[in-house]
């Protein structure tokens, strides 16, 4: 499938604001399911883009702006093919082995109720570990409600997912790494786009490691393994790691679009914006 | 518990060579004009300004650490094997956080279990494959020496993230010159003052870029900090900027510091910061106090933070029970100075023989420090030990346990007169591109309590001027 991407962020910052730093993370590398065709990012303002790959293999780009400003925009835009490879993920960037993926982050942290809800996912499951993180899906697609991400562009940790037993995908993804890791499995965050055939949207999602198969991805906010309808931008250990823009500004605005590139572009935008 | 050695008068009462002019002396002195000194030391101190907070504490500012007027007295043969051993030290603490950060071959060796580096927290994923200029990380180490007879040092912990205390050697010795001048010449004793031109040899030489005279700056949390004396103190003495995070910027992947003259490049950060506060943009976002952008700076190598990002790795109470092994992997050489002999609670036969020997042991946590979350078991009673039984077996792999030392005790200036108290001893060790520079001597702890082994400046603990004798 060709998936045609336009994904603009803009931050507000204090009128005035001099030398700014900002750090992006828009930029996907190509693996088997995805091959990337072209990709451009914009900015409004006149400055130089410092490309560097992070840690997790992932492409940021680092800039200042000298200002005096009260906003940035950054505008990444392209088109990926993509494969239905039923969830698998290979041919990725893989600076670290799967045991840096049982870290526990604040997002995932194991607490009692985190466990206990882990636990119960596999009560009676094979100890095989595909089998496993199928029920661990399963367990959190039923339990936990999606809902559109409000208010705040950083999902909620696992802990407050469990209580409030709703979330983004982000959150869902949050509850399904840190069960994961406390089972004994490598996990970890994912960000990225889905496209489906009425709307495109940025999407939050989870991979986790199966000794012989290799990393796959689970979306337990939809209950699917990752299809040809997913587009995969970042790696993390929770959705900091992956935070599509990392500044000091305080108000964020996103707009996201994907849609099939086989059609004429529609460019009907899924509108999410937040506190940072 | 036997009985500890004394380093003045040794276990068996005869006054050992170096403490014999000091003991002489000591015995022609009146006890009340000994206690006139101290009282003034600790005038001096207090007009200086030399104090700390203790945090959670009231009235915390106004603290002063005890000093003691007795100093301690290291041979010249003593502080060579000590700091050769330092040497070694520092030089595999290095080697370890460089391959923690690349090829992680002392994983593959299957010396280091692998949790241990990925699931620590101090462990920073964002350093890896990074490399740092001249690949040094560890600039500036304190590394903690216990002493339990004539030629037995233990290192007791390494501290390779900010160590401090520095400012109290350097201070101590000032305060001992002024108020002792006839014992500095009956001795002959290797100065310390040179501390400061050391410390900014090093920071010089660990710039980026050569070609230009660098800038060396130290970034300060702010008043706040504990320890914020000592920033100052340091800044004053080297000659150098004393910086806070909003008076840094970064622009294209270079750091600059905002002056009444325009901007001004940065080369090398002493920063005296934790990790997390360092760039809201890789780390902590909530933090103000760091420089965002920061981390770009660095990844793209225009910019030495002192001591390196990530380099707690190396020296939490977990890992130091693998230095001499570490030591061994890189260097091919047997460890010159021995660790205390450390119990994993995180391995089931080691944490069931601390289980059942609580009462004998020392048991601390793996990320501690300051002296707090440590149970010292033949001082705690019946209650404190069975609290502690539950929090060790609730989470076994942040504790680990070693035997109680009989430490070393030196002559100190008490209530009842000169008595014997344990001590302690930090050394700080500089790693420069060019060469290893340690001044002779370093920060002597002293637990001021009777019997007390504790000797953290947070429990209670005072320090004492420290002296190695040149001839």
């Amino acid at each position: 499938m060709r998936v045609r991407i336009r994904h603009e962020i803009t931050q507000r910052f204090e009128p005035g604001s001099r030398n700014l730093s900002v750090t992006v993370r828009l930029t996907p590398r190509s693996h088997e399911g995805q091959f990337i065709q072209r990709w451009t990012l914009d900015l409004d303002s006149d400055c130089r883009l410092h490309p560097q790959e992070d840690a997790f293999g992932n492409i940021c780009h680092a800039f200042s702006v000298e200002g005096p400003t009260d906003h940035v925009t950054v505008v990444a835009e392209g088109e990926v093919e993509t494969f239905d490879t039923t969830g698998i993920v290979r041919g990725s960037v893989e600076p670290f082995p799967p045991a840096l993926y049982m870290r526990e982050t604040t997002l995932t942290h194991p607490v009692a109720s985190l466990i206990a809800f882990a636990d119960a996912a596999v009560k009676g499951v094979p100890e095989d570990p595909l089998t496993r993180l199928h029920a661990l899906m399963v367990r959190a697609h039923e339990t936990l409600t999606e809902v559109d991400p409000t208010g705040s562009t950083m999902p909620l940790s696992a802990e407050a997912v469990l209580e409030a037993k709703s979330a983004c995908a982000g959150g869902i993804a949050h509850v399904f790494i840190g069960a994961a890791r406390h089972l004994g499995i490598p996990a970890r965050h994912i960000s990225g786009y889905l496209a489906l055939d009425d709307e495109g949207a940025a999407r939050h999602w989870a991979e986790a490691y199966v000794p012989k198969i290799g990393w796959i991805a689970f979306d337990p906010g939809r209950n699917v393994c990752a299809t040809e309808n997913y587009v995969r931008l970042a790696v993390g250990l929770d959705a900091f790691g992956v935070a599509p823009m990392r500044s000091t500004g305080f108000e964020c605005r996103e707009s996201v679009c994907a849609e099939d590139g086989r059609t004429p572009p529609r460019m009907a935008q899924a509108q999410s914006q937040g506190q940072n | 518990m036997r009985q500890a050695f004394d380093e003045m008068s040794s276990t068996d009462g005869h006054v050992r060579p170096a403490y014999e002019t000091l003991k002489q002396w000591l015995g022609g002195v009146p006890q009340d004009v000994l206690n006139h000194r101290r009282k003034e030391a600790e005038y001096i101190f207090r007009r200086i300004g030399i104090t700390f907070a203790v945090y959670g504490e009231q009235n915390a500012q106004e603290r002063l650490i005890p000093f003691d007027i007795v100093p301690r007295i290291l041979t010249k043969d003593e502080w060579g094997r000590l700091s050769t051993g330092l040497e070694q030290r520092v030089k595999a603490l290095n080697m370890y956080i460089r391959d923690v950060y690349s090829k992680r071959e002392i994983l593959k060796a299957g010396i280091v279990p692998e949790d241990l580096v990925y699931k620590n927290p101090a462990f920073r994923p964002e350093m890896n494959g990074q490399r740092v200029p001249h690949d040094l990380y560890v600039h500036i180490a304190g590394i903690d020496i216990v002493r339990t007879d004539p030629d037995t040092f233990y290192v007791l912990e390494d501290n390779a993230r900010t160590p401090s205390g520095v400012s109290y050697m350097l201070e101590n010795r000032e305060i001992m010159l002024r108020l002792f001048p006839e014992l500095f010449s009956m001795h002959k004793v290797a100065p310390v003052e040179n501390y400061a031109d050391d410390l900014l040899a090093t920071l010089r030489s660990l710039s980026p870029q050569s070609g230009h005279e660098p800038n060396v700056v130290i970034l300060t949390p702010g008043i706040y900090n504990s320890a914020y004396y000592e920033h100052s103190f340091l800044a004053d003495k080297l000659g150098v900027d004393l910086v806070e995070g909003r008076d840094l910027f970064v622009k294209d992947g270079i750091v600059f510091m905002r002056t009444t003259e325009g901007p001004k490049r940065v080369d090398v950060i002493y920063r005296r910061l934790d990790d997390d506060f360092l760039d809201p943009l890789a780390f902590r976002p909530d933090s103000v106090l760091g420089v965002p952008g920061l981390m770009s700076a660095y990844q793209a190598g225009n910019v030495t933070l002192t001591n390196a990002v990530g380099t707690g790795v190396a020296d939490d109470k977990a890992v130091y029970s693998y230095m001499p092994d570490i030591i061994r992997f890189y260097l091919g050489e047997e460890p010159l100075l021995p660790n205390v002999p450390t119990w994993r609670c995180r391995e089931a036969d080691h944490l069931k023989y601390v289980l059942e020997h609580l009462p004998e042991l020392v048991v601390k946590e793996v990320h501690g420090s300051g002296g707090y979350g440590m149970l010292v078991g033949p001082t705690a009673d019946k209650a404190q030990i069975e609290k502690f039984r539950e929090k060790l077996i609730a989470d076994p792999a942040n504790f680990i346990a070693q035997p109680t030392l009989a430490l070393s005790t030196c002559p100190t200036l008490v209530e009842k007169g000169i008595a014997p108290r344990h001590v302690d001893l930090r050394p700080f060790i500089l790693s420069g591109s060019d060469k290893v520079r340690i001044v002779p001597g370093g920060l002597t702890r002293v637990a001021m309590k009777e019997g007390s082994l504790v000797v953290n400046s947070s429990q209670g603990g005072g320090t004492k001027d420290t002296w190695v004798l040149d001839a």
